[in-house]
């Protein structure tokens, strides 16, 4: 089961706020207070582009505290799998779109003394709901934020003008980096630092801070990346005996689903663990696109997660 | 050390180093040095130059010579009881950064002040590097009366406070640094078994 259950909203506006970057506020189809979140939570969006069923998380970056409407910022990627260029063209105030129970995977550390929040263009809207959330606990924090420009970083004004010297914006366009190790060296005792971005980005401030000896315990990162494409295959389900096709741009579990399959999962980004699914047999080489599984799992091949891994053959059986 | 079907039980991995840390504070006793040797050994001479050792115990003089020499070029702090080794933890504490990585090698109370203290100062007790040397003896709290009693090795063992006959458990509390201790015979008065030696 997938325990998640669905609520349909309503975009009661949409604002592009940066280059390829479009903001909606969603509120309930019968205007009810939404479930309360934390800071650094999530919804899933439900697609219908085409004939193509879609779920992709977003990061809430309202404030937590306001139950009136959710809101989410997507960034128009090139190449897109379909998600964003729906979002983008087919979603207009008035459209009506199915959404999950918001989730949080990159809560902030409760006990932590101070907060360090690296983020990289779209990577921002964790952030706000958990700067917005820890502004009024009056905790200390601070943003280091990396736009290619003011006209492709959303809300660098916004977030200066109510942060003040605690947001950081640096461009790319004018040659501006992330002074990360500057920025990490002799914060005090029970700092964390937080990162969301692109894969690179996270890649090497994760690394920064393991090189400065700060502990795995202290540096928290997501990132939400599209299922790869490949080559399209067949899932065999072992309980039912149902063969079911997954085409090139698709995942296991949009496969699964559009097919009325009712499989786990939780953040379909490969971090979470909800949807790891036994494989019973497999008839050539799986790419385990997740974060989740340990090498040795991966190596082993008794376990695939299904919201981002695929296989490099013809056809998979799974114990569902 | 038993493996325990309680959870909060801890459990110590050994000691390893963390190269990338730019300063290391060990805390050990006496049998939590041959630790820290072996630590020593599995990094480079830099490692043990970033390093101040809190050597809490009570040494003869032969011994800390002996010591010192042993553990060199790490700074050692000779410190005469674990509780003078605490305080003077927390004191560096108090200013050290991001980037210093704590240890702790001794006797399970050594291992428990060192970890108490690091929760105080925001330290995620899963990266305190810990490995357990020398006696098996426990720090309890009496759950009645909630006073403490220092090294224990026996169980059950009579509550210095209150008196009771406690039944020393598993459980553990890392905020209290202390294994619970519930009296043994609340249900049938005076049925008390004798103590064993568990925790030498």
């Amino acid at each position: 089961m997938s325990g998640n259950s669905l609520r349909r909203v309503r975009v009661a506006e949409v604002e592009a706020v940066a280059n390829r970057i479009k903001r909606f506020r969603l509120v309930d189809i019968d205007n009810a207070p939404l479930s309360e979140f934390s800071g650094g939570s999530h919804i899933s969006v439900v697609m219908h582009a085409g004939s193509r069923l879609m779920r992709n998380p977003y990061s809430l970056m309202g404030s937590p505290k306001d139950t009136s409407s959710y809101q989410i910022s997507v960034l128009n990627v090139e190449p897109s799998r379909g998600g964003s260029k729906f979002m983008h063209e087919s979603v207009k105030v008035g459209s009506e779109l199915e959404i999950g129970q918001p989730l949080n995977l990159f809560p902030p550390a409760k006990l932590a003394k101070k907060h360090v929040f690296v983020a990289g263009g779209i990577g921002i809207t964790p952030f706000m709901a958990m700067m917005d959330e820890l502004d009024a606990l009056h905790a200390d924090f601070e943003l280091h934020y990396g736009v290619r420009s003011l006209k492709d970083g959303a809300y660098c004004k916004y977030l200066q003008s109510r942060y003040g010297s605690r947001v950081n914006v640096y461009r790319q366009d004018l040659g501006q980096l992330i002074p990360l190790k500057t920025v990490l060296r002799g914060q005090l005792l029970g700092t964390h630092m937080y990162v969301c971005g692109p894969k690179p980005m996270i890649d090497w401030a994760l690394q920064t801070a393991k090189l400065l000896g700060w502990p795995d315990e202290n540096v928290h990162s997501e990132q939400f990346s599209a299922p790869p494409p490949g080559k399209p295959f067949v899932v065999k389900l072992a309980r039912s005996g149902r063969e079911i096709v997954v085409s090139g741009h698709q995942s296991i579990l949009e496969a699964l689903e559009e097919n009325g399959v009712d499989a786990p999962f939780l953040c379909r980004g490969g971090a979470c663990g909800q949807c790891e699914t036994a494989v019973l047999s497999c008839d050539g080489f799986i790419e385990h696109n997740d974060h989740f599984l340990t090498e040795p799992e991966k190596a082993e091949g008794k376990k695939i997660m299904i919201c981002m891994s695929r296989i490099q053959s013809a056809s998979i059986t799974l114990d569902l | 050390m038993t493996a325990s079907t309680i959870k909060s039980r801890p459990i110590y991995p050994g000691l390893t180093p963390d190269l990338n840390a730019q300063h290391n504070i060990i805390v050990c006793d006496k049998a939590g040095t041959t630790a820290v040797s072996e630590l020593f050994s599995r990094a480079d001479i830099a490692f043990a130059e970033r390093t101040t050792i809190i050597l809490a115990d009570s040494l003869t003089d032969t011994e800390s010579k002996a010591l010192t020499r042993e553990l060199a070029p790490a700074a050692i702090e000779m410190q005469p009881t674990l509780a003078d080794g605490i305080a003077r933890l927390r004191q560096l504490l108090e200013t050290a950064p991001m980037g210093m990585r704590l240890y702790a090698a001794g006797t399970e109370p050594l291992i428990g002040l060192v970890v108490q203290a690091g929760i105080d100062f925001s330290i995620d007790h899963l990266s305190i590097r810990t490995e357990h040397r020398g006696s098996l003896k426990r720090r309890v709290q009496c759950v009645h009366c909630k006073g403490y009693i220092e090294d224990v090795t026996t169980n059950p063992v009579k509550c210095i406070r209150c008196g009771t006959i406690l039944l020393v458990r598993d459980h553990y509390s890392r905020r209290l640094a202390a294994f619970q201790g519930v009296c043994i015979d609340a249900e049938v008065p005076g049925d008390i078994p004798a103590a064993e030696a568990l925790y030498q």
